[in-house]
């Protein structure tokens, strides 16, 4: 496996897997509290729906010159790469709340039981919450696994790390039968925006006419590069906070 | 969404409350939080597409561009 496949692949699945945890803390809560054969009716509705999409625009994807698609795809890397690398900055900083898988869940499942009563029959509830929350989370995996995989020319790769990751987290969640509080979700989102920044930084850049220095092997230093930035700023802004001029850094 | 809220009549929306939220559901899920990021990407491109069709070498654009993006949106967000 090469470096970028390998990069690929485990970019893939962390982003993946953080979606996965964040659709099931939804599912379990949902079904728990209410209904699991409409909650899971949701959930499935929900995969057919993300299926239709990848199955629409993959092949789409393919026919799309290399270097446009690479413009394109660097460009939505970027944009979903600095918006995740600046909330796990913001929340390693502790200007922004982590997540929290077991207080999601807390919240979702007091909502369940605010909506009312299920009834024996179709529960709306259930079944709208889990489909919403899955296709929702599961629009990004697909979203990161079409780019990603596209512009490596290797969409398989990257479905197979997808179907890992999901699979992992749902094998998680059976076998705990509860929000996976455990998992390091916050420090895989600051991994999964320092590859998607980088990775979108180097197709971009490529995309747009430029030429890297080494080829390929620019990506040893951009990931790097970016997480150093990252955590640079997670300091800067840490310092920040804690001196008299509080959120204002110079 | 206050106006797509308005233009929802007894419980049901109007094809145009659900064609604004289909448009701002698009827009949070593209652009996120901060516009800012999104149009400064498309800039850094444009000026890399501009000096690497002069002949220059343009790779150092976009890493530049990313660091000062993403220190301008979280100075912006710790206000």
């Amino acid at each position: 496996m090469s470096g970028p496949q390998l990069g690929l692949a485990i970019s893939v699945f962390l982003a993946c897997a953080v979606e996965a945890v964040e659709a099931l803390t939804i599912v379990l809560a949902v079904g728990i509290t209410r209904s699991w054969r409409w909650a899971l009716t949701g959930v499935a509705a929900a995969v057919a729906a993300l299926a239709v999409i990848v199955a629409a625009l993959g092949p789409a994807l393919d026919a799309i010159p290399i270097n446009a698609l690479r413009v394109v795809v660097g460009a939505l890397l970027l944009v979903f790469g600095l918006q995740w690398l600046r909330k796990a900055v913001l929340r390693a900083s502790g200007l922004k709340a982590q997540r929290d898988e077991a207080k999601a869940f807390v919240a979702e499942s007091d909502a369940a039981r605010a909506a009312g009563l299920a009834g024996a029959g179709f529960d709306g509830y259930a079944f709208t919450i889990a489909f919403k929350g899955v296709l929702l989370e599961g629009l990004e995996v697909a979203f990161i696994v079409l780019t990603f995989g596209s512009s490596q020319h290797d969409i398989g790769l990257a479905a197979i790390a997808a179907g890992v990751a999901i699979a992992a987290v749902i094998a998680a969640g059976v076998a705990i039968r509860a929000p996976l509080a455990r998992v390091p979700e916050n420090a895989m989102k600051f991994a999964v925006g320092v590859m998607l920044t980088s990775f979108g930084v180097f197709w971009g850049a490529e995309g747009a006419g430029a030429n890297w220095p080494g080829g390929d092997a620019a990506l040893l230093v951009l990931v790097p590069g970016v997480l150093l930035v990252a955590l640079g700023l997670v300091q800067w802004l840490r310092r920040a906070a804690m001196s008299p001029a509080v959120g204002r850094p110079a | 969404m206050a106006a797509a809220r308005g233009n929802v009549a007894g419980g049901r929306e109007t094809g145009v409350s659900r064609l604004v939220r289909a448009a701002h559901g698009v827009w949070e899920f593209v652009v996120g939080d901060d516009p800012v990021i999104a149009l400064g990407v498309a800039v850094a491109l444009g000026a890399t597409a501009l000096i690497a069709g002069a002949g220059a070498p343009a790779w150092w654009v976009m890493p530049v561009a990313v660091v000062a993006l993403l220190t301008l949106s979280l100075r912006r967000a710790a206000r």
